[in-house]
This record gives C-alpha cells, structure tokens and sequence, in this order.
C-alpha cells in the first residue's frame, strides 16, 4: 500500500475520531464534563495520529537499511566482479528491482513471472527495455536473484508496515474513545500531547545537528587514517592533484577566509554601526520606517547575487583603479579585496539590525540622565549609550565574523580560487569553504584524501564558527545585566 | 497634615529665578499644560503636587527643555531663567540643561564607575583643568550628595552595584557637579525605601543654601517637609501656588483642599 494512502487512511481515522470523541461526551448529558468537547476531540485524534505516524517514519528510516543488509549478506563477495565494490553491485539491484516493479506496473509481466524469472531462460536486459528500463549490461543471475529477493523483501516489509501502522491507528481510536466520558480529564491530556510533540520537534532538531557532527567526525576521522594530521595542519601549500601525492595544508585556506572576512568586517563593522547609531537615536520615525525595511532588504538578497555582483561590477571597477592601467597591483578582478568589500556590503544588514536592536534596548532613563547633565547626542550616544551596548555589538560582530566565514559563493566569484599565502590584498586567493566545494563537485572519489579533505576542512571551519559563536554569547551573557 | 519644615527661612527675600507665563504645552492633540504662569524663587525648595496625569512632570521638564527630545511635544508661552527666555532660538538648549540640573525618578546611573558618574559632566563641560581638580570636584560633589562616606573607598566600583537609595544619591551628586543654578527633581524618592528616602529629604534641604530645588512629589508629607513653596496642580492648570504652610494649613482653592484631605487624586 502507498505510503500516501496510509497517510491518510490515519488521517480520516483521526477525523472520526474527534467526531466520535466530541460526541460521545456531548451526547452522554448528566453531569457537565471536565473539559470543552472539542478536548476530548483531540484527545482521540492524537490517540490515533501520534503512534501511528511515529511507528510510519521510523520504519521508512529503518526498512531500507534493514533490507539492504540482508541483501548484502545474501550477495556475498563472489558476486563483486574485480574492480567493482558492494555499493556499486547493490545499485544495480536496486536498479533491476525497479525495473522489474516498472514493468508488472505496465502490466507487461505478471508479478508471479517477476519472482521466477532465470537469467538462464529470460533475457532480462530485453524485457525490462520493453517496459521502457535501460540496462548498462547483462543481468547476472546472481544481481537478478538478489533483486527478486530485494522486492519480496520489500513487499513483505510494506506489507507488515501497513498492518502495524493501521492497528495502532485502530488502537489508538479505540483506546481514545474508551477514554471519552465526562469525568476524563481530557484537557490536561491534550496537554501533554501537545508537549511531547514540542518536545519531539525539539529533539529533531537536536539530534539531526548531532547526525551532521558525526557524519563529519566520521570521515575526518578516516581522513586522517589515510593522511597525516601533520601535514594537514603544518603544511603550507594546498596542492591538491587526484593522481596521488598532493599536498593538503590548510594555512593557504584558513588565511585566505580570515584575510576575507577581516576585510568584510573593516567595512561592514563602522558602516553597519554608524547606520544603527543613526537609525536608533538620529532619524525621526517616517525615516526610520522606510530606511530600516529597506536597509534589511540587503540582507534578503541571496548570496549568489552577491557573488555576480563581485564579478561584474566591484571586480572591473576595482582592476580599473589599482590593475595595470592604474596603479598596477592588481592582475584580475578576482582578488581578496573584491571579495571582502561585496562580503562587507552583505554583512552591513547583519551589523545594523542586531546593534539597532541593542541600542534601542538600553534605558531611556539614561539618555534622559545624560540629556540632563547637559550632554549633547553626539556625546550621550559615546559616553553612555555605545558602552552600555557593548557587549552586545560585540556580539553582533562575533556573529557577523561567522557569517562572513562560511560565506561562499560571493568567494567563488570574487576571490578566485588559488589557494595561496600572500598579504597583498589584490591577490586572488580562495577560502576553506570554496575549496570544500571544488573538492567535492565532479566525480570525486569518496576513499580518495583529496575529496575526504572536504571533510577536514568542514570540520575545522565548524569548530572555528563554533567557538566564536560560543564566545560571542559568552560576551554577551557576561555583560548583560550591567544596565538593569 | 502639615508638618513643620526642617528649618524655617526667610523666602521672601529671594529674587525670581524662573517665571513662566501662560505656558501651553501640547502632546500631539493632547492639550497637556494649560496657561501655567509661577514664579520660582532662588535658594528655595518649590514643591509640584498633584494627582497623577496633572502635568506636573511636563510642567518640570519644560524648565530645562527636556521636552525637546520628544517629537509630538510642542509648548507654548515664555519661560525666562533670569529673565532670559530659554524658548528664544538663541539658547543651546545643552548649555541650558547644565544650568539647569535634573533628577530622574528612578535612579540611573551609567554603567561606568562611581568616579566616571560623578565625572561625567565636568568632563563634558571642560569644568577641570587636570586630574587633581577633577578628583576635587568628585569629591565635593559627593560630599554634597551626602554619598561620599560610603563610597570614597570604592570610587572605582561600577555605580550600578551600589543600593537604590545609594544610587539616587549618585545621581544627585552627579546632577550638583556640573554645578547647576537650578536643580530639577522628578519624584526623586518614589522608587526609594523611607530610610533612604529620608536621607534625599536630608539632602534636599541642605541643597538649599546653594541652589533654587523644583521638587514634584506624589507624597504630601514629602512635600510639607522639604519645600518652602507649593503649587497644587490639577488637569493640566495650576490651581495654586504659595507658601507650602499657607497651601496645607489654609488653601483658597476648594480643589486643593480636597486634594490635600484626600478627596480627589
């Protein structure tokens, strides 16, 4: 049975559910019951959806891996030809076991011939294409048995999923509907249910970060199996070649993405100050409420537009300045300060926004107090209002240094993508994150160092950004209280 | 209800030092303060009470231009400190707050040291030559604000950490250093235990000999105590003013008796 279907055979069941349940106390009289009808509604209605929904997901995240180990094992290492490895074996399974599903849909083959076809008396390869499934080869007996193995395994485990799924549905509406009468405290139940289904969102949450930490814990880990730490973080050349012996040092990268992102910073930390200080104590309300939309509007745009804005426009503009025909430092438009001053102007928004609300967060009582020592504006926002708000701009340039760190399509375009170590900022250089793009797109190979670095690089880049957000809440929660 | 002043004094011989004439003051379309004229004598506690909403706050912060920092707020009408009107174009409304200190109801001292507080203004008016003079007008200025026993070992402590009491003492020592003419107090002791509220009573009447004190006050009592003047004001008119023994002992109007026995307010 589709998953859709089941979907929402749970779905009507919890509607009649809530009728059901709504009724049975309206209808009982006597005694006015603990909570308003439409609780006990929803409490048959959670009763129904709640299991049987959990029960659906986890057993689509879990069949997969359960049928693909059966049919791993059942395979065996006789049926991997030389040069090939399991996974490549297992998609050809897959493969032929949709096909075959593909042609008893088409009705060119009933399901009965699908089980039993041999390779030795059915040319596979022919009666798949009729059904419209192109096949690279021949189909060995072995990958076609597997396959027959693999849709029977498969049915059976949709089967069971079905009948799981639909009893605990059943259960649920009958247990709920058991529960409806007047003396069932059904709004606090409904309570509950909402709180554990926040709490599971919650968790989701939570636990799909841990999935992505390990995934990437994982593989630095088998890249280091296969190349030294100490190269990777003492070497200075990033020389990546996929016939073997490449070097892959990080300092190129890493030096690259702060010399960029200290550039972004030099722009957008003032400007983006500046704007805030003007848009929290100097414009009037009609200014402020067309200037600040509009300012945020910056921070709408998608990097990418960013990136060809670097490229098109700031990169020929700067070249026309200091390239040959000006002052002569600079060889393409693809350089470090191209990419710095575009990441700046994305970065302005970020500045603005989060010191404006800062700003305004500090008492009116103490500019009033400056106001009545006789201070000028100029002087209150110095003296009193910008130290007061300190520790949170602080943190607002420590988000905004993450930001700018993992920025990448603004460097693919901007910056160029020769890793290299140099201070003239009107060289190209290239940061960690476009590299972790240029070594993973193409036909990477995963066991190779040099698409495993990807990983390192991730890794490395995560506990950056990590550690300065930690700092900057840190700052954050440490002065925090000091005006009020 | 009326209790003797700490000491009694001779107000009559002070000069004016801030008349009001038919002063409008309109919030937006809100007609806030109607027609007020007074005249405020020098070295003298003026008491403002009345119930809430009267104005008396706005009629305060018109002295010292307050009101120009918000928008909708439009006042009308002659103000003149020493018979200059502070309304004129020609007045820096920031040389004027100088002159004209004030105190906030709650208090506010900056997130900076005790020091820097008090520091503050004399720094921003360039009244210190060097560091020792500096040091000298702290000093005196706490002194002053009867704070400076319980602080001259910590000047250096943030003044966010001191009691509210304390604090509202800092800020009094902070408004006296930049040495104002006329010294505008907010409710000063409305966020304060009677102890502390006591000690700014204390204070009040000691700021007295130097300065002309404008003091608005929800307490009676308070009011009675501290100030040698009182003016009753009500919906946005000032229906009274006088000696502070005459208003509470024997008003004219009938509204400010109802007031001060309760009635209204």
């Amino acid at each position: 049975m589709p998953v859709l279907w089941l979907f929402l055979i749970v779905l009507a069941l919890a509607a009649i559910g809530f009728i059901a349940g709504r009724m049975r106390v309206t209808s009982a009289g006597g005694k006015r019951p603990h909570s308003l009808p439409n609780y006990y509604g929803w409490n048959v209605a959670m009763k129904v959806m709640v299991p049987a929904y959990l029960a659906l997901v986890v057993w689509l995240l879990a069949q997969p891996f359960l049928v693909n180990s059966q049919v791993v094992g059942m395979l065996g290492d006789r049926a991997v030809p030389e040069g090939s490895t399991i996974g490549l074996v297992m998609s050809d399974v897959r493969r032929v076991a949709d096909g075959l599903d593909a042609t008893v849909a088409q009705g060119l083959m009933t399901s009965e011939e699908a089980n039993s076809i041999r390779t030795e008396f059915t040319d596979v390869r022919d009666r798949l294409g009729e059904a419209g499934v192109a096949l690279g080869s021949n189909v060995s007996s072995e990958v076609l048995s597997a396959a027959q193995t693999y849709r029977t395994l498969n049915a059976t485990g949709n089967f069971w999923m079905s009948t799981v799924v639909i009893l605990l549905a059943v259960g649920g509406l009958a247990w709920g509907i058991t529960q409806s009468h007047g003396s069932f405290r059904a709004r606090n139940s409904v309570e509950t249910g909402v709180r554990i289904i926040l709490l599971s969102a919650a968790m989701l949450a939570i636990l799909t970060t841990i999935g992505i930490v390990l995934s990437l814990v994982g593989n630095t880990w088998h890249f280091f199996q296969i190349y030294p730490a100490s190269k990777f973080f003492g070497s200075f050349t990033w020389s990546p070649s996929f016939g073997g012996g490449s070097e892959l040092g990080i300092w190129p990268l890493l030096w690259g993405t702060l010399y960029i992102s200290i550039i972004a910073l030099i722009v957008a930390v003032p400007i983006g100050l500046f704007a805030a200080v003007y848009l929290s104590e100097y414009a009037g309300p009609r200014m402020r409420a067309w200037a600040k939309p509009l300012l945020e509007v910056l921070a709408g745009i998608p990097t990418i537009v960013y990136g060809l804005f670097a490229l098109l426009t700031v990169g020929p503009l700067l070249l026309s300045v200091f390239g040959r025909d000006g002052l002569g430092w600079m060889q393409a438009g693809t350089a470090v300060m191209t990419a710095g001053l575009v990441m700046g102007i994305m970065l302005i928004p970020f500045v603005s926004s989060l010191s404006d609300d800062i700003i305004n967060s500090v008492p009116q009582s103490l500019r009033d107090g400056s106001y009545g020592l006789g201070a000028t504006q100029s002087e209150t926002i110095k003296q009193v209002i910008l130290p007061a708000a300190l520790p949170g701009i602080v943190g607002a340039v420590l988000l905004a240094a993450s930001r700018a760190i993992g920025e990448t399509m603004i460097v693919v375009f901007g910056a160029g993508a020769a890793a290299r170590l140099s201070l003239n900022p009107f060289d190209a250089m290239t940061t960690v994150t476009a590299k972790i793009v240029s070594q993973l797109t193409g036909d990477a190979d995963f066991a190779s160092p040099e698409a495993l670095v990807a990983f390192a690089l991730g890794m490395t880049l995560f506990i950056i950004t990590l550690g300065l957000n930690v700092f900057a809440l840190y700052i954050v929660r440490k002065y925090r209280e000091q005006y009020e | 209800m009326y209790d003797a002043p700490l000491r009694k004094t001779d107000v009559e011989a002070n000069e004016i030092k801030i008349s009001a004439k038919d002063v409008q003051v309109f919030y937006g379309d809100n007609h806030a303060i109607k027609d007020v004229s007074v005249e405020l004598q020098d070295k003298t506690v003026t008491a403002f009470i009345g119930p809430s909403g009267c104005g008396k706050s706005t009629f305060l912060r018109c002295l010292n231009r307050m009101n120009d920092t918000i928008d909708v707020c439009r006042v009308e009408g002659l103000i003149a400190l020493d018979g200059e009107d502070i309304y004129d174009k020609r007045v820096d409304p920031v040389q004027l707050r100088a002159k004209v200190g004030m105190v906030f109801q709650k208090p506010n001292p900056f997130p900076k040291s005790i020091y820097d507080n008090v520091a503050y203004g004399p720094r921003i008016h360039g009244l210190a030559k060097n560091k020792a003079e500096l040091d000298d007008i702290v000093e005196k200025a706490l002194r002053r604000g009867a704070i400076w026993n319980e602080v001259k070992d910590r000047l250096h402590a943030p003044g966010t950490g001191l009691s509210g009491g304390q604090q509202q003492r800092l800020c009094i020592a902070r408004a006296v250093a930049t040495e104002p003419e006329v010294l505008l107090m907010d409710e000063p002791c409305s966020a304060l235990d009677p102890i502390a509220t006591a000690q700014v009573e204390e204070l009040i009447d000691e700021l007295r000999t130097n300065y002309s004190v404008v003091i608005v006050t929800h307490s009676m009592q308070q009011a009675a105590r501290v100030s040698q003047k009182t003016a009753f004001f009500h919906l946005g008119n000032l229906v009274e003013y006088g000696e502070t023994s005459q208003i509470f002992t024997n008003p004219v109007d009938s509204r400010t008796e109802s007031y001060i026995t309760g009635r209204i307010g």
